[in-house]
């Protein structure tokens, strides 16, 4: 475990020592603001569901984009500038390396995600915000984001180029998150299917402040999957 | 069981293929405690796929290794903590400070944090990197890189160093630093060096491997690789007389007849009036005395006999090269 924060920090140190964190933290807060004021105003209601909804245009939409801008590098980086070599003969375990990469870019995501907690407090101000669905809504965004998170790390462990990882990890992503909104368009057995692997639906359900067990089950599947799949791939040595 | 914990380093029947490419094909040694070894191969014998076997970078195909009796790939953990490793062309983090770098190094060595900082500094001071502590690593220069990679290899204080040619791409002055710690690391610890620079394992080793197209050719001491083997040669200056091509035939067949010399060549004189004669030593007799006996005896005149042993460059050259046309023919 105390490796895993080893890692850890030294990849939140590099996000932050480029300035890749702050630029994550402020577009995110920015992009999800306008996307959430936007429709917070039509709606004219105090309700931030707007915030956690899967759409198209929110900001769930857009950590499709961020989360596997930020896992690209991750593996594939120190696959290209060899230190993946040094790292490897380091007294590490395969999966205190993937665990400690994970939680770095979880932990970015996360500040990002909850510092839009400046919105809801805005609401709050103006109109009576009920703080229940809020918490479950923040829960199911933070679960998103970590699914998000492992897909792109497993994207970054299978090869050596960033563009190619973060190109990988976006259309995993896009796919697992449109794929929701198919469900209209396909017969009635299939739709319960693609609503069960999509990412979105259970975003939904919980953006409504419904905490389901199915949902929690199925990020934490989803992360664990990936990560070992991440952890088999760095194990199986490259040629 | 105890010849295996006395060896440091051990290599048995190791073999690594890349699909049908058989990069390091069955290759055995072993490095006692405290030896300085040299890992001796052209490029693209596989030095660095067996170092990187033996650190438990990449998985052997066949065979095993062994750090300090202990199976790398059973136990790569163990066996990694044993050791320190430099690879080739020292990969660093480029983004990190090298402190922090050397930091970081540490924390996944598991080096205590009491006097940590004094320990850092003493390998920092060792490898000369104390006026570059606060610089970014990506800003080093290449010599300053081989001398963090070197450092980060040292921070847990092992007992065995692996280098996978630590001096290449550097300039003269650097290469003479580098075998210089080198050799005072080697003082009291185990060293496998790899690099194609000759001279530098003879300055800096006690053994040496040769190894070419994934085979083991040579095992020895540099002595045994270069005083030992038969062939070292003789050059000899003689005063000519009249008629000097009758008389490099009469002094050409008084030589061979010597005990000891297995040839006799025409060789480069040194001005007119001389002849030049290169005799080829049989081995275990030193003819030198002979030559001279038969000198006196048959009034030759000699003016200048020099011994030239093999070169390790010469060894190098007939193992290695012999093993490709071996595998040619």
């Amino acid at each position: 475990m105390r490796k895993v924060a080893v890692i850890a920090r030294r990849e939140l140190a590099s996000y932050f020592n480029a300035p890749v964190a702050y630029i994550v933290i402020v577009t995110f807060l920015l992009v999800a603001g306008w996307m959430f004021f936007s429709s917070l105003f039509l709606m004219g209601r105090a309700d931030l569901r707007p915030l956690f909804a899967p759409s198209p245009f929110s900001p769930s939409m857009l950590l499709v984009i961020i989360a596997p801008a930020v896992t690209m590098r991750l593996i594939a980086e120190e696959r290209k500038s060899g230190t993946i070599e040094l790292i490897s003969t380091m007294p590490i375990r395969k999966w205190e390396i993937i665990a400690g990469k994970f939680t770095a870019a979880f932990a970015l995501l996360a500040v990002s995600i909850l510092s839009t907690l400046v919105y809801a407090i805005s609401v709050s101000a103006i109109g009576d915000l009920d703080w229940g669905p809020v918490a479950a809504g923040y829960f199911g965004m933070l679960l998103f984001a970590g699914a998000l998170t492992a897909i792109g790390l497993l994207c970054s462990t299978i090869t050596q180029n960033q563009i190619v990882a973060f190109i990988a990890g976006f259309i995993v992503c896009a796919v697992l998150y449109f794929v929701y909104w198919l469900q209209f368009f396909v017969p009635p057995g299939l739709a319960s299917f693609v609503e069960f692997i999509s990412v979105s639906s259970h975003l939904e359900s919980m953006a409504r402040g419904v905490i389901d067990t199915r949902n929690i089950f199925y990020y934490l599947s989803l992360i664990g999957g990936a990560l070992f799949v991440a952890m088999r791939v760095l194990s199986r040595q490259r040629s | 069981m105890s010849d295996a914990s006395q060896a440091m380093v051990e290599a048995r029947g190791l073999g690594k293929d890349y699909g049908t490419t058989r990069a390091v094909d069955t290759v055995s040694f072993k490095v006692a405690r405290g030896e300085v070894v040299g890992f001796l191969g052209p490029n693209g014998a596989g030095k660095s796929t067996t170092m990187k076997m033996l650190t438990g970078y990449l998985k052997p195909s066949r065979g095993s290794a062994f750090i300090g009796g202990i199976d790398v790939g059973d136990d790569p953990l163990t066996a990694q903590s044993k050791l320190g490793y430099l690879p080739e062309s020292a990969p660093l983090y480029d983004d990190m400070m090298v402190l922090d770098f050397l930091e970081f190094a540490a924390d996944l060595r598991g080096v205590a944090k009491a006097g940590r900082r004094e320990k850092l500094k003493g390998i920092c001071e060792r490898c000369g990197l104390l006026n570059v502590l606060g610089k970014d690593i990506g800003q080093l220069s290449k010599g300053y890189r081989q001398r963090v990679g070197l450092a980060q290899a040292l921070v847990h204080d092992p007992d065995l160093l692996i280098l996978d040619e630590p001096t290449s791409g550097l300039d003269p002055n650097q290469i003479v630093e580098i075998r210089q710690l080198i050799k005072d690391l080697g003082r009291d610890k185990t060293i496998l060096l790899s690099t194609h620079i000759l001279p530098e394992v003879q300055a800096t080793c006690d053994r040496i491997i040769i190894i070419a197209d994934g085979k083991l050719v040579a095992d020895d001491t540099p002595e045994a690789l270069t005083e030992g083997t038969a062939g070292a040669t003789i050059q000899i200056v003689v005063k000519a007389k009249a008629g000097a091509a009758l008389e490099a035939a009469r002094v050409m067949a008084l030589l061979s007849n010597i005990p000891g010399v297995r040839g006799v060549a025409n060789a480069e004189a040194e001005g007119p009036g001389t002849l030049g004669f290169a005799l080829r030593a049989a081995g275990d007799v030193d003819p030198r005395e002979g030559i001279f006996n038969t000198a006196v005896s048959n009034d030759m005149v000699l003016v200048g006999m020099q011994r030239r042993g093999v070169s390790l460059e010469d060894t190098f050259r007939r193992l290695t090269r012999g093993e490709k046309e071996a595998a040619r023919a």
